[in-house]
Parts: structure tokens; C-alpha cells; sequence
């Protein structure tokens, strides 16, 4: 799997993060293998610690497991403004974890990010590709529950 | 009250984003064929008489930049044209609105930077939490394509020019013009010392031409209807237009086109006002690498110089609005916080002293014992951070905390 998803990439350096976003989002648990990382440095003949310390680098690559669902709430100045912090509360109440943890069902994974870029309709959060804006706890509520039924069904 | 003057985002809501066909119909890559029939060096001194400044936060001449990249080092095998999509400055959203609502319009702007620098290869660098802009991109650049815009011979004049998209990661550092260069090579986002400037020596050490994704909007209007037209826009240093993003205690938060020039007060009442009719208390203008404004700037004009002369920036045109009972302090720290979250840790200045800020920033509020001067040095130290920092990023500190102290000081020592 790690090796057919490489191929499709020509095997060059400046392909790097494109090949480290893919081999994330290919695992269930949306991180970097320590074999995934490994065949990488392989095939794009560079040391192991140089991808490994790309890999480190970027907020939006993991290195340790996470959730099928990665929660990215907006931390930045419009959101904080605009209350995000009680939202942040609401989601780790429902979630049953606390910011940067993983819930037992090993579903969500609750990160703070850096401005989203949605200031017009903040608070906003997204998960995986998608965005959600306008928060508030009621709308929390429909949102994660709507994911739970998703993976139940 | 003013209006807005859309030239930029004149599409937006009246053609389907992801139809070439409807683009074209709205007189989209006339600017470029147009343009094609031009001497590159003369496409450049249009966009340079026109007055064209870099819509990213710096505000440097466009055409001078396009100058300087053709220029540099002929005997290169390869110069590119690099695009800044890597929107992250805090409150800021007017690249992602021209690229989900009218990808063609930044596109043919970088096909037009293409020829005038004489670049066969280009990439986009969009932030990776952007899957819309992506998406939309992708999809303007395969028409693109198709139409004979992009590829070789390019609707016959015999120039070849090939563009893709590469992906950042979550680094608000890589919208710094040589740390993206670095990303974009596939290495961590570590600034480069400068100079030699990307013009000199950028992407993979050839000339490489950065311009934000706003900047090459403009382009193809420019080339279209020409330099008069637009230097009737704006001001006479300031020409054109800007999107202003306006966001927190307004009624209606949204993105703006308005002719340069106008004031925070127009701005404020441009987005219905003060939400609730709660009294204005602060701006915070350019997002966290900016600088808070008071009530007496309400009625400055929103210029590159003018703002500059006031001690204060327009940057990439985020305006954050806050009302009596919001906490300056509370966004401070916000933007403290940040910093030290983005600090590469390259520069040791950089790195502790963003640290430090967080930490004293803590002790203005838990007790101090002269938080006056507590206050002073925190503002001394971002000073020292801006002059011995590699990168924009440890500069950037030293705006809001300075302009937070000269507005709100006794909010700052009291609370």
C-alpha cells in the first residue's frame, strides 16, 4: 500500500509533503507510520532524519495515532473573540477528552489550528476536509452526533 | 456611505467558479491575450506605471519585483513563477474567496507573470487546510489547459509555460516568501537568510518571481483596461483596490473590495456597523503580525504610507473589530501565543523570546509588582527580536505588543 502510493509520485524531494499527506490520509488512523516514513527516505533517497524532521515539522502531520476524525478548531484572535473557548469546552465535555487527545472510541481527535481562514462566520472548526462555521454548542451536538451515526451505520 | 467598487471580485456570485467557458464569456484571458501581443518588458512597465503594490502585507511595487526577477542572472536555465496561496495570517480570507469563487482570474493574472519574467514553470503553494481552493484550483488549471491557456505554445505565440499545485502543511511560517521556497522544495519551513532575494536566487536556486494571490488578480484587469484606468482607482501612491476582511463585532463580517484610501470608520460601517450598536473600542489591523488601532484612527485613511506614518499597517487588509468589553488583552495573548506556536526555532532570539512574551504576558495578569515597567520591557525585548531575528516572524512580535501599549497601557497594567 505505502509502496503503490509512492509510485504515483515522481520520486523528488519537492514531492515530499504531497507523498507525507497521502500516506496520512490513507491510514485509518491518520499518521505517519514509522514504515511509512522509512520507505519515503527510501525512496526519495534522503536520511531518515530529514524526512522524519519534516514529518515533525508541519502542524498537520502526526506521527503518533489518531482518530478517523481530526477536529481542527480555530484558535485564533476572531474566534477567541467570538467565544470559540466555550466551544472548546462543549467539545471536550462531549467528546469526553481534553485538546490533543483521542476519544476511547477511537473516532475524534481534538486539535487547536491556527486561523482557518472562515473569520466572516467564526467560531469555526473543521473536520477532516470539511469546515463547519457559526459554532455554538447546539450546533456541536448535531455535528459530532451526526458523525457517531455515520460510523455506526 | 461608501460602496464598494468590486474590480477583483466583479465575478464573484455572477459566474459558476468552476466553468472556464463562463469566465471567458465575463471577458476572462482577453488580459492575456492581450498581454501575448506585448514585449514582456512591456507588460512589466504597465503593471509598474500602473503602480501596482503586492497585495501580501508588504506592499512592494509589483512591477519592480517583476523587474528585478527578468532581469537577474540570463544565463539561469530556468526562472518560475511562484504563487502565494498560503493565506494564514490571522482574520484573513480574501485569497481563499478569489480562489473557491474565481480561480481563473488569479491564474491568468500568473500565466501574465509568466510571460513578462519569461518563466516556463510555475507552482501554487496553498496552504493545505484550504481543500476548496485546492480543489477549485486544480479544476481552473486542467481547463486551463484544455483551452490552450497553460502548456506549450500558448494560444500560438510560441511560449510554454507548465503550473502545479503544491501543498503546505500547517506552518504559518511558510507564507514567508523564502521559508515557502524552502517547503516547497519538500524541506521544513526554515527561513533563509536574505539577501540573495527570491528574484536572485529562489526556487531551487534560480530566479523565482513570489507574488501574493491578490497581487496577480489585478494583472490581467491592468493589462485589460490598461494603466489610467486603474491609477484612476485609489490614491496616487496606493492605486487600485484592496479586500479588506472584516471580521469580530460587526454586524455583517465579510470580505470588502474598496478603493484605496478609504477609512476604518467607512470599513466599519461598510460591514452594517458596530454589532448590537456596542461602542468601538479597538481594530487590530492586519491580523496577529499587525497592530492595534484606537478610536483616534477611526478617520485615517487605510494606506500603505498613510498607516505607516501613523505607526500602524494595513498588511494583507485584515481588519478585527473590537467593541467595548472585549479584552485587548485577551487577544494579545492570543497573538502571543501564536507567535510562539509558529516560531520555526531557527533563530534564538526568535525562539526564547516568544517564549518570554507568553510568560511575562502571564504575569501582567497574575500579579506583578510594577507591571508599568514590566510592560516596558516586554516592548524593549520585542524590539531586540525584530532586530536580530532571520525572518519576519520574529519581527512581527514587537507590532501588536508596541501599538497594544500605546492604545490600551492602562488596560494592560491593570488587569
Amino acid at each position: 500500500m505505502i509502496q503503490e502510493t509512492l509510485k504515483t509520485f515522481k520520486p523528488e524531494q519537492q514531492n515530499l509533503l504531497q507523498i507525507l499527506h497521502a500516506l496520512q490520509d490513507q491510514h485509518p488512523q491518520n499518521y505517519l507510520t514509522e514504515q511509512a516514513l522509512e520507505e519515503t527516505a527510501r525512496y526519495l533517497k534522503l536520511t531518515k532524519s530529514s524526512v522524519f524532521g519534516v514529518a515533525r515539522y508541519y502542524s498537520m502531520f502526526s506521527t503518533t495515532p489518531r482518530g478517523r476524525y481530526i477536529i481542527r478548531i480555530c484558535a485564533s484572535p476572531v474566534c477567541e473573540l467570538l467565544k470559540v473557548n466555550t466551544v472548546i469546552a462543549h467539545l471536550e465535555q462531549i467528546l469526553a477528552i481534553k485538546t490533543g487527545e483521542t476519544s476511547s472510541d477511537g473516532l475524534f481527535t481534538l486539535e487547536l489550528s491556527e486561523c482557518l481562514g472562515q473569520c466572516q462566520e467564526a467560531p469555526s472548526m473543521m473536520i477532516n476536509d470539511k469546515v463547519y462555521n457559526n459554532l455554538d454548542a447546539n450546533r456541536i451536538k448535531t455535528i459530532i452526533n451526526e458523525y457517531k451515526q455515520k460510523n455506526h451505520d | 456611505m461608501i460602496k464598494e467598487t468590486r474590480i477583483i471580485l466583479k465575478n464573484i456570485g455572477k459566474i459558476n467558479p468552476e466553468s472556464i467557458d463562463d469566465y471567458i464569456s465575463a471577458g476572462g484571458y482577453k488580459g492575456l491575450e492581450k498581454a501575448l501581443g506585448l514585449k514582456p518588458v512591456e507588460v512589466i512597465d504597465e503593471l509598474l506605471e500602473a503602480g501596482l503594490r503586492g497585495r501580501g502585507g508588504a506592499g512592494f511595487s509589483t512591477g519592480m519585483k517583476q523587474k528585478f526577477t527578468s532581469e537577474s542572472c540570463l544565463k539561469c536555465p530556468q526562472r518560475y513563477v511562484v504563487v502565494n496561496a498560503d493565506e494564514g495570517e490571522p482574520g484573513t480570507f480574501k485569497d481563499r474567496v478569489i480562489m473557491e469563487q474565481d480561480p481563473h482570474l488569479y491564474l491568468e493574472g500568473t500565466i501574465i507573470a509568466a510571460w513578462a519574467i519569461q518563466a516556463t514553470k510555475g507552482y501554487i503553494y496553498i496552504r493545505a487546510e484550504y481543500y476548496e481552493s485546492i480543489r477549485k484550483t486544480q479544476k481552473a488549471i486542467e481547463a486551463a489547459y484544455k483551452k490552450g491557456f497553460l502548456g506549450t505554445n500558448i494560444l500560438g505565440s510560441g511560449f510554454d509555460f507548465d503550473i502545479e499545485i503544491k501543498l503546505g502543511a500547517g506552518s504559518y511560517l511558510c507564507g514567508e516568501e523564502l521559508t515557502m521556497l524552502e517547503s516547497l522544495e519538500g524541506k521544513r519551513g526554515n527561513p533563509r537568510i536574505k539577501p540573495p532575494f527570491p528574484a536572485e536566487k529562489g526556487v531551487f536556486g534560480m530566479p523565482t518571481l513570489v507574488n501574493n494571490v491578490e497581487t496577480l488578480a489585478n494583472a490581467p484587469l491592468i493589462i485589460a483596461n490598461g494603466k489610467e484606468w486603474y491609477r484612476s482607482l485609489g490614491t496616487e501612491r496606493s492605486p487600485g483596490t484592496k479586500i479588506f476582511t472584516i471580521s469580530g463585532q460587526v454586524n455583517k463580517p465579510g470580505y470588502f473590495e474598496v478603493h484605496m484610501g478609504v477609512t476604518l470608520r467607512q470599513l466599519i460601517e461598510l460591514a452594517g456597523g458596530m454589532k448590537n450598536g456596542k461602542p468601538f473600542k479597538a481594530g487590530l489591523l492586519g491580523g496577529a503580525a499587525g497592530t492595534f488601532v484606537g478610536a483616534s484612527m477611526l478617520d485615517e485613511r487605510m494606506t500603505y504610507d498613510n498607516l505607516k506614518e501613523k505607526g500602524a499597517t494595513l498588511g494583507s487588509g485584515a481588519v478585527i473589530i473590537m467593541a467595548e468589553g472585549d479584552s485587548v488583552y485577551d487577544i494579545l495573548h492570543n497573538c502571543l501565543r501564536f507567535f510562539r506556536h509558529e516560531s520555526c526555532g531557527k533563530c534564538v532570539p526568535c525562539r526564547v523570546g516568544t517564549t518570554q512574551l507568553v510568560s511575562e504576558a502571564d504575569k501582567l495578569r497574575n500579579g506583578h509588582p510594577d507591571k508599568k515597567s514590566l510592560l516596558v520591557r516586554m516592548v524593549k525585548q520585542s524590539e531586540i527580536m525584530a532586530a536580530t531575528s532571520l525572518c519576519p516572524l520574529g519581527q512581527s512580535p514587537v507590532l501588536p505588543l508596541e501599538s497594544a501599549g500605546r492604545y490600551f497601557e492602562q488596560e494592560l497594567i491593570t488587569i
